[in-house]
């Protein structure tokens, strides 16, 4: 789907600073070969995190390189087989006082940015729609509330095959590999999406890298979330919490269409709906969207 | 083993000793035979549970008849002493943080997770999409009414008595320990006794309740987050009631055998402190589970 | 405090015990008892080594080529306890029986029949643990954190796990309750608490939390049991529990579990740096207060690892700014390691290269924990591989390597003899260079999306995972080297006879005894030297 963003992608790995670049590349729907960072996402949330991200990261960096560099000075002056001398002192007030004061500043620099992030995502109020997702092991399950729309999504057929152990298939031969599944959540771009998130039976988590966050469905218990995705586009993600044998096999994928689409796809949907909505799941992966 | 004599002034490090890995065999051997049984498993369960047990029991009856004789001896001089009582007071203090991970369950439950699964702050969706028509309530046992129906067991009846009983008990072991202190073997003896007494009246009120609870309260370990938390912690209490008044009757006899000296008695201390220790852990459990 | 005068009682029997069942089952002899630990430990790095290697070897290629799902779930699940409990913790309580008599002027430890109980459970309770591989239904495969409800869902090897990590437990704290009362207790006269060593002062530290948390872990697993078979509802929301209370009750435990494996490493290092810049060490008090003050905060962070369970904010937000803040004294510590460095006069045998490996590799590990720590951040970061690399590096780079710095430092006083040293340093290069191939990359496949635990992967994860595993099967390879040295140094007993003071510059009442060191350490208690203290200068 999104091939145009391969060229800008692939570029990634030339390293971190070309990430950041990036930036201005939107739609990051699946992980590339090399891949060395985080990628921005395609929400607002998204590429906040992504920002809070990289400014955490240089500052680790620098002070890496301080630190480092200062350590790596003294082992190659201060060595006896250059005659080094040993001082004798043991301590110094000042430095001290420096080196635990700076610290907590370029703290507080980090903590500011975050509390502000976290509150903004923190904040599921006004939203325009509200999708629940039930964690089953080992597939998802959607529920658009107050449309009469719901059902499974699990591994896509082909990758079910080809992950059995010496199955023979190549992974390689299989598109989007253990990332795909036989009917997607479908949901509006420009639109905020409130989630419900829980689980049938042990912990899963919900996560696709673009949207920004993931959260854990819990079960007998409801968390909330809520993203808006400003491009179309076909985002995958994977279950994020430990939750039995094929964990690894429970894949999201989120197709994001311009409202009037998704509008036209939920009527289609609730026309459908014709006497099970679930018995759909059952029967063979049909599109591919 | 040890040659010293009692005016030595030598930190006792005894010889090798075959209590430890006998111990070890003890403990593996339970351990497994426990988890064999609760997987279901009987024979070989049941003889690996009871065999361990038996060794285990075996195992204290050497290592402290060990370590008695040694202080007898007079190996153990006063920096020994307080080696021990470190000992003790951290044993103790690892005892209390046991118990804090069940009255943090307690408080977890009654704080946070009852409040949110009845729709309370953050639970608002919740209580509306999967327990609908629930409300928060103390006790409880769930939203879905997890064991059935059950009673509680009101706090003015005998756990308020209980706790007279082992508030009592703290006296009396402690006129015990001034007995001691000022050499009067009867009034030891009797005040020992009288803690004992007080104990197992304490385990039978206990044990009373419990079956009470189950044949005519409903209220059983499956009844829901109430009957875990209030078994959980009444029960590991009363193990440990149990246990101390064991080591009490193990020291009155130690007591009666003339053992412990005005200075000298702290097999004696170590177990007033635990009992002392069992004792406070029973009134916030008298506040917490019973009264609030 | 009592410091008593302390002479060995039994001047008939200063010989060691005779028989091989005598000395080796019935010890009560802190060398012994210390020499057992530490080959246990290093038996488990081997095994939980090889599980590891399990693991590399599955995400070697995308496909799963080698083993079943729950197998490999119960590789990682296995792999994890036996490292943390098996290797890392009976290892440092291994150094902390030979070296603490040593270092505070006692004959042994405080209870040193107890003492032997402590070790002797270690064994018996990785017999139980292991043994669930071998069962029915598999060993366990709910990851080291347990959480409920999949943790339960397990067959039989559920109450085998809860009743080995009991064992571990009571392990635990009977060793930590020794070091307690050997250090309180047992210091020659005229070695004040502030006169310590600074690794006697971390173990003081790390013994409080053992004995504050282990107790804890077992409570959290004791409820698990009687939920899965006795009907509590602890973890179930249906009967008014909560499964992310688990959770609570488990990082309560598991976040201070973390600092007991890097508080002794942090002693370890203040030992070792020093010695080979020929300098005091840096800032001795701020060391003492940073070491407490770390484990004063390990208490209130816990919830770093449950970001994503839907805390709310203000819980979100409180336990971000209380992790942020343990960054603070282990920078000073950090920079107190470089300040003992500066203007010293160095030189680079093999302690001292794994010393210098530690704090490096360390600090990048404490770096990514930092990230972690940032919560909008963790919220994509939780759970990828992200974190399996933040940990690795603190764990193995910090841990283990400190370990291994312990072992070269002492091995010549354990032993009377120098082990080789140009093997030592071909172990540190190869090891340094061969782990940073193993773990590195692993950020680079948590930023791009890869969850943990998982045993199969896109092909677009591919590259990395290679690279991971190649690193991780000759790092692998390297131990070997390990073993051989350690091995050679004890039992061929090859190399130059060593010193009492071993090293040029070490100092500290250890270096004051023979090498190997006598069997009952400090038979008369020993007269403090102020002078010969590790931290030199005390006087402020
Ligand atoms: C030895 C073990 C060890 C140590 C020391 C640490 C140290 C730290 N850890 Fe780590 N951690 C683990 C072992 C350890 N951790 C394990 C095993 C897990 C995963 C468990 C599981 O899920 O299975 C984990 C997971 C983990 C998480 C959860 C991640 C997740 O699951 O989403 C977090 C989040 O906050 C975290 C944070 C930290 C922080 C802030 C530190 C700090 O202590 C680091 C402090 C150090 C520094 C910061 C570097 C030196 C400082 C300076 C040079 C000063 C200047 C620096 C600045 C001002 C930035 N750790
Ligand atoms: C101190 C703790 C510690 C240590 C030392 C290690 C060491 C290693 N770890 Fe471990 N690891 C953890 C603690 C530790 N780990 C924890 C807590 C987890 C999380 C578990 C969970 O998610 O629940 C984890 C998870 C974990 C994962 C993620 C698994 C997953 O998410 O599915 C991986 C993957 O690469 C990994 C790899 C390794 C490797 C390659 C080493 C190497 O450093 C090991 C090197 C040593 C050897 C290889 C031994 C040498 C042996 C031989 C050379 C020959 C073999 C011998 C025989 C066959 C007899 N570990
Ligand atoms: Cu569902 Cu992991
Ligand atoms: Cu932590």
């Amino acid at each position: 789907m999104m091939q145009k963003e391969d060229m800008g992608m692939r570029k990634a790995k030339g390293g971190l600073g070309v990430a950041l670049m990036a930036l201005s590349v939107s739609a990051w729907a699946v992980p590339e070969r090399w891949q060395l960072n985080m990628t921005p996402g395609v929400t607002a949330t998204s590429q906040d995190v992504f920002q809070l991200h990289m400014l955490i990261l240089w500052i680790c960096v620098a002070i890496g390189i301080v630190v480092f560099g200062a350590m790596f000075y003294a082992m190659i002056k201060f060595r006896k087989s250059k005659g080094a001398v040993p001082a004798t002192w043991s301590h110094n007030t000042t430095a001290e006082i420096i080196w635990t004061v700076i610290p907590v500043l370029i703290l507080l620099g980090m903590a500011w940015p975050a509390t502000q992030t976290l509150v903004r995502m923190a904040d599921t109020g006004d939203a325009d729609m509200t999708v629940k997702i039930t964690g089953y092991q080992w597939k998802w399950r959607y529920e658009y509330l107050g449309e009469d729309v719901k059902f499974m999504s699990s591994l896509s057929r082909a990758a079910d095959e080809a992950r059995q152990l010496g199955s023979g298939i190549d992974p390689n031969s299989v598109e989007n590999y253990l990332l795909d599944v036989d009917r997607p959540l479908v949901v509006p771009t420009n639109t905020k999406i409130r989630f419900v998130i829980t689980a049938d039976d042990v912990i899963h988590a919900w996560w696709v890298p673009a949207l920004g966050w993931k959260q854990d469905a819990i079960p007998g218990f409801i968390n909330e979330a809520w993203t808006e995705i400003e491009e179309p586009g076909t985002y995958r993600g994977q279950c994020a919490e430990l939750c039995g044998k094929d964990h690894g096999f429970m894949p999201i994928v989120v197709v994001a269409k311009p409202r009037a689409e998704f509008d036209a796809w939920l009527a289609e949907q609730k026309a459908a709906n014709a006497p099970a909505t679930d018995a759909v799941v059952q029967a063979p992966a049909p599109t591919k969207s | 083993m040890g040659q010293a004599t009692a005016s030595s002034n030598a930190y006792y490090v005894p010889h090798a000793s075959v209590w430890p890995i006998v111990g070890s065999v003890a403990l593996f051997l339970l351990m497994s035979g426990a988890a064999t049984l609760l997987n279901g498993g009987s024979g070989m369960g049941l003889l690996k549970f009871w065999l361990g047990f038996a060794i285990l029991i075996f195992m204290f009856f050497g290592w402290f008849g060990a370590v008695i004789k040694e202080s007898l001896q007079g190996l153990y001089n006063s920096q020994v002493d307080v080696s021990f009582r470190m000992g003790m007071v951290w044993f103790i203090f690892s005892e209390v943080m046991f118990f804090a991970a069940f009255f943090g369950a307690l408080y977890y439950a009654r704080i946070f997770s009852i409040p949110w699964l009845g729709g309370e702050g953050d639970g608002f969706a919740t209580n509306q999409l999967l327990h609908q028509g629930y409300e928060a309530a103390w006790p409880t046992n769930g939203p879905d009414n997890v064991g059935g129906f059950f009673e509680t067991i009101p706090a003015w009846g005998i756990p308020l008595l209980n706790t007279l009983l082992l508030l009592t008990s703290g006296l009396t072991i402690t006129l015990a320990h001034w007995a001691l202190k000022v050499g009067q073997r009867g009034a030891l003896i009797f005040w020992m006794s009288a803690t004992i007494v007080l104990g197992i009246i304490f385990l039978y009120w206990q044990a009373y309740e419990y079956v009470h609870a189950y044949q005519d309260l409903g209220l059983t370990l499956g009844s829901g987050i109430y009957g875990s938390t209030f078994f959980m912690l009444t029960g590991f209490h009363g193990l440990h009631v149990t246990l101390g008044t064991i080591m009490l009757i193990v020291i009155l006899f130690r007591c009666m055998a003339g053992h412990f000296t005005k200075e000298n008695h702290f097999a004696f201390e170590a177990v007033a402190w635990y009992w002392h220790f069992v004792d406070v852990v029973w009134l916030g459990l008298f506040v917490f589970v019973y009264v609030l | 405090m009592a410091t008593y005068a302390t002479t060995d009682h039994h001047e008939d029997h200063d010989h060691k015990p005779s028989g091989f069942f005598e000395r080796w089952f019935m010890s009560t002899n802190h060398k012994d008892i210390g020499t057992l630990y530490l080959v246990f430990s290093l038996i488990m790095f081997f095994i939980g080594g090889a599980m590891a290697l399990v693991i590399r070897a599955e995400l070697f290629q995308p496909g799963l080529q080698l083993v079943e799902p729950d197998f490999f779930n119960s590789m990682t699940t296995v792999h994890a306890l036996v490292m943390i409990f098996g290797a890392v913790m009976p290892a440092f309580v291994g150094l902390a029986n030979w070296m603490i008599p040593m270092m505070v002027g006692a004959p042994d430890m405080a209870l040193p029949r107890m003492n032997n109980w402590s070790f002797w459970i270690m064994p018996f309770a990785f017999a139980l643990l292991l043994s669930t591989l071998f069962m029915e239904g598999g060993a366990p495969a709910g990851g080291w954190t347990l959480y409920p409800p999949l943790s339960i869902q397990g067959g039989n090897n559920v109450a085998f796990v809860i009743f080995a990590v009991h064992m571990m437990g009571i392990s635990s704290i009977m060793g930590a309750i020794n070091i307690i009362a050997t250090i309180l207790n047992m210091r020659a006269p005229g070695m004040d608490l502030l006169k310590m060593p600074v690794f006697v002062w971390t173990w003081l530290i790390t013994a409080f939390l053992l004995i504050a948390v282990m107790p804890v872990l077992a409570g959290a697993v004791t409820m698990l049991l009687t939920d899965k078979f006795f009907g509590t509802s602890f973890f179930s929301a249906a009967g008014g529990g909560d499964p992310v209370m688990f959770q609570h009750i488990f990082w309560f435990f598991g976040h201070p579990e973390v600092y007991i494996m890097i508080l002794p490493a942090f002693g370890i290092v203040s030992e070792i740096i020093p010695t080979f810049s020929r300098k005091p060490l840096f800032g001795y008090q701020a060391m003492v207060y940073a070491t407490a003050s770390i484990a004063f905060l390990s208490f209130i962070v816990w919830a770093h690892h449950m970001f994503t369970v839907g805390m709310p904010l203000g819980g979100q937000l409180f336990f971000m700014y209380a992790t942020m803040l343990i960054a603070v004294p282990t920078g000073v510590k950090v920079f107190n390691w470089v300040a003992t460095m500066w203007r010293g006069s160095m030189t680079f045998e093999t302690p001292m290269l794994f010393a210098v490996g530690f704090v490096i590799l360390f600090t990048i590990g404490g770096f990514s924990g930092l990230m972690l720590a940032i919560v909008p951040a963790d919220f994509q970061y939780h759970d990828t591989y992200f974190v399996v690399a933040h940990f690795h590096y603190v764990l193995v780079t910090g841990a283990i390597f400190s370990i291994m710095a312990a072992v070269y430092y002492w091995l010549p006083k354990w032993t009377g003899r120098m082990y080789n040293e140009t093997l030592g340093k071909w172990h540190f290069w190869l090891s340094t260079i061969t782990v940073n191939i193993l773990f590195f990359p692993q950020h680079f496949l948590g930023l791009a999306g890869m969850p943990r635990r998982i045993p199969d992967y896109n092909p677009a994860f591919a590259d990395f995972n290679v690279i991971s595993s190649v690193g991780g099967f000759a790092f692998g390879i390297t131990q070997l080297l390990f073993a051989w040295i350690v091995i050679d140094c004890c039992l061929r007993k090859r190399g130059a006879k060593a010193t009492s003071g071993v090293w040029e510059s070490a100092k500290g009442l250890e270096w004051t005894l023979a090498s190997p060191a006598p069997y009952h350490s400090f038979t008369t208690p020993p007269k403090i030297d102020d002078r010969m203290l590790a931290h030199g200068d005390v006087s402020h």
